[in-house]
């Protein structure tokens, strides 16, 4: 097995898409001559040169648009976000340009980009620079939005991502940027790639399923090993794809469990979290359920900047605990 | 040749009332024209016709429809042949005013007789079927967004005669002139305008949202078009394959932010895009004076080179598009025009257009400018085309409106299987929730 950085792993994805496709090719800001804003394209540049690696002024909604109307006239790029945060001044491009163009024109117009970039809570960052945007792309029809947790996710997702003919939104997180994971041997492939739309079983169970995509799944592990100490089983499910939502792994899980928490790091008001306990609502798991699914997401405010405040605005693995003990009632 | 002596003879038979054959002669007939004058001066006296000819059996049978030669009253006519109407003239046309330029377009367009009813033709087209669209709105069978484009018909037919068809073109909402100009049917245009499943986004579309290669619409978001367009420029020059963007936008998009920051990219990366500002006066209600600091829109791309061209005429449309695009193709990197022209309409079918600007100045326009009857009438004292030609042609186009229109209220809505399809490109089967949980659609790429 090898032992790779997420950083390193989205790194390789791009290597490899830019050498198979010479229609790919990444734009950004810093992407190219300072190797990257989090050194995830560490290289591309010196690789490639300024054709395939292009560094973008600080123009979010230009350089959006950019890359979408290179897509629609034939090139595949892969068009990176500092962070999602400032996605919102481009979001018009993602939504309406993008996502919509293949249903607008039945078919005669496709979109394939990719817009990738880190989502969510970092440290310190404060509240303009840590939200997350997973419950907003994920509303959208047209869109895929992915949220990679490991590095054998981030490599097979990207590379997923790149391949797909449709605009996808993929989520990375900062905080996983430097973690290292086993690799599998083949993940070492040029051809690996990770079906989008296809939750995993990290860890099986039986006593109760926790839900969660990106960083938290480490957090939901965590956790389930604490809990394993007391003899709870948990099933912790890493979701990959935000959307299409991989209802049916979810639902096989909890006709097993019968116990639902779900965790994530966004707001609870419309969320991830929220789309989950309605679809359960309407499949056949909820007649399996032996309690109300739980949701544990980041605290309603925006993010406080000092040290204490901002540990106490997302979930923690002591909340995943509780919160477990609380549905299983013990 | 047959289709012009078909269509002469046509007139001729509704005039005399008789049965006419018409022999092309071009072959007994010197068809070298003289060169053509430096200006085109008085116009040349029609010659005598010959004499009845012998050789009927020789002719070539050029009105078949319902003519019967065994009837009495046969008559053989000869008609007028080509090398009566002059067939190329050079035009004076308005001299553009530059931003950052040496010089600008030629002060001169040439105008062969082909040209000028083509131009005619596809002005004449958009002309009428937006007002059948216009109608079609007002008997509610069009409904949402309809933004009419009539009075801004040169805009649309200078620019294609400029460009190549293998270039790209992208615009904003007024858009149905340009969908025809980059090869939709009128009758695929107004069946989408109508909702059905002839239209050319087969109903899904609409008014704003409408597609053909190498023509991306169509869009609904003020200004957002700009930026898609460099992009598609920037992959005109990645590919290396000599093409350029056309990227159209309004006088009232041209204060979005996007636009600089477009133009800014566009500069820097030399991308290969013609930024063309179709300045009509009026962002919906709001005249150009109370919405831009600088409404010399040519000017405001600021290191971007400029020219402000009369959107009025075709011919100066045609000249400047083609040095734009020269410039473009030269490696010089991207170039802004501006088009002064006019729109009748309101800005939709849901505005008047009279609450921001006088009826009088509408009318002024229609009877000064208007760019139809401009080059009618610059083809017909140069003795390039007849009065007689000019109405077969409107007749013809009547009837492509019309038979359009008829298809288009006659086709039958999109079926709802169609509802759900084209999420995605190349993607599986998937299944989409229906407004509620017991109904799954189906969703097909």
């Amino acid at each position: 097995t090898f032992r790779v950085t997420v950083r390193d792993a989205l790194n390789q994805a791009m290597d490899e898409e830019l050498e198979r496709d010479e229609r790919v090719f990444l734009l950004g800001e810093e992407v190219a001559q300072y190797d990257g804003a989090y050194k995830v394209s560490r290289g591309l540049w010196k690789k490639y040169g300024d054709k395939r690696i292009i560094d973008t002024p600080i123009t979010e909604m230009g350089f959006a648009g950019i890359a979408v109307g290179a897509a629609m006239a034939g090139l595949r790029p892969i068009c990176e976000f500092m962070t999602f945060n400032f996605s919102m001044q481009a979001i018009d491009q993602v939504i309406n340009s993008a996502a919509k163009t293949y249903y607008m024109s039945a078919g005669q117009q496709s979109v394939p980009i990719v817009f990738r970039g880190p989502n969510g809570a970092s440290a310190g960052v404060a509240a303009q620079h840590s939200q997350c945007f997973a419950a907003w792309y994920g509303h959208c029809p047209g869109l895929k939005v992915v949220s990679p947790w490991s590095a054998e996710d981030a490599k097979g997702l990207l590379k997923s991502a790149i391949r797909d003919d449709n605009p996808v939104v993929f989520l990375e997180n900062e905080l996983m940027y430097g973690v290292p994971f086993e690799m599998s041997e083949e993940s070492q492939s040029k051809d690996f790639t990770i079906p989008i739309g296809k939750a995993k079983v990290e860890r099986q169970g039986n006593h109760i399923t926790l839900v969660t995509h990106s960083r938290y799944v480490s957090h939901c592990l965590d956790a389930a090993a604490v809990l394993a100490k007391e003899g709870i089983e948990c099933e912790v499910i890493n979701l990959r794809t935000i959307r299409p939502l991989d209802v049916e792994s979810i639902e096989t899980s909890v006709m097993k469990t019968n116990h639902l928490v779900t965790v994530e790091g966004g707001w609870p008001q419309y969320g991830v979290g929220a789309e989950i306990c309605a679809r359960i609502m309407e499949g056949p798991a909820f007649n399996y359920l032996d309690a109300p699914v739980t949701r544990v997401t980041g605290v309603d405010i925006p993010m406080p900047y000092a040290k204490i405040l901002e540990d106490n605005s997302v979930p923690q693995i002591k909340d995943v605990i509780f919160s477990v003990k609380k549905t299983l009632n013990v | 040749m047959k289709t012009m002596l078909a269509i002469i003879s046509n007139a001729l038979c509704r005039i005399t009332g008789r049965t006419v054959l018409l022999i092309d002669l071009s072959e007994y007939v010197n068809v070298t024209s003289p060169a053509a004058p430096a200006l085109a001066a008085t116009p040349r006296q029609p010659p005598k016709p010959p004499p009845v000819s012998a050789r009927a059996s020789a002719a070539e049978l050029v009105s078949a429809q319902s003519d019967q030669l065994d009837r009495p009253g046969a008559r053989v006519v000869v008609s007028r042949s080509f090398a009566d109407f002059t067939p190329q003239a050079s035009f004076d046309i308005k001299k553009c005013d530059v931003h950052r330029l040496e010089e600008g377009p030629p002060l001169k367009a040439e105008l062969t007789r082909e040209q000028g009813l083509q131009y005619y033709r596809i002005m004449q087209t958009v002309r009428r079927m937006e007002l059948k669209a216009d109608q079609l709105y007002k008997q509610k069978i069009i409904r949402g967004f309809c933004h009419l484009y009539d009075g801004q018909e040169a805009c649309a037919a200078g620019i294609e005669a400029a460009i190549n068809p293998s270039d790209h073109l992208i615009t904003a909402y007024r858009a149905h002139g340009y969908t025809y100009t980059r090869g939709v049917s009128v009758k695929e245009i107004l069946a989408e305008l109508t909702g059905r499943k002839g239209g050319v986004a087969k109903g899904k579309g609409g008014s704003m949202h409408m597609y053909a290669p190498r023509f991306y619409g169509g869009n609904g978001i003020v200004g957002a078009q700009v930026p898609l367009g460099a992009g598609i420029a920037l992959a005109c020059q990645y590919q290396g394959n000599d093409q350029v963007c056309v990227t159209l936008y309004g006088d009232g998009a041209a204060n979005q932010g996007q636009l600089f920051e477009s133009f800014n990219m566009a500069a820097l990366w030399k991308l290969p895009c013609i930024f063309i500002c179709e300045n009509n006066q009026y962002g919906m209600g709001t005249s150009m004076e109370r919405a831009s600091a600088s409404t010399d829109y040519y000017k405001r791309g600021d290191f971007v080179p400029g020219i402000r061209v009369d959107g009025m005429d075709v011919l100066c449309v045609r000249e400047a598009t083609k040095f734009a695009a020269d410039h473009c193709r030269s490696g010089k990197g991207p170039i802004i025009m501006e088009l002064q022209t006019y729109r009748y309409h309101g800005h939709s079918m849901s505005d008047p257009g009279v609450s921001y600007r006088t009826r009088e100045e509408i009318q002024e326009v229609r009877s000064k400018s208007d760019p139809i009857s401009m080059l009618k009438e610059r083809m017909l004292s140069n003795n390039m085309a007849s009065i007689e030609e000019f109405k077969e042609i409107d007749v013809a186009i009547r009837k492509e409106v019309e038979d359009a229109a008829q298809f288009a209220t006659s086709d039958p809505e999109p079926p709802l299987e169609e509802l759900c399809n084209h999420i995605f490109h190349n993607n599986p089967p998937l299944e989409v929730r229906g407004t509620n949980p017991w109904v799954t659609l189906k969703s097909v790429s």
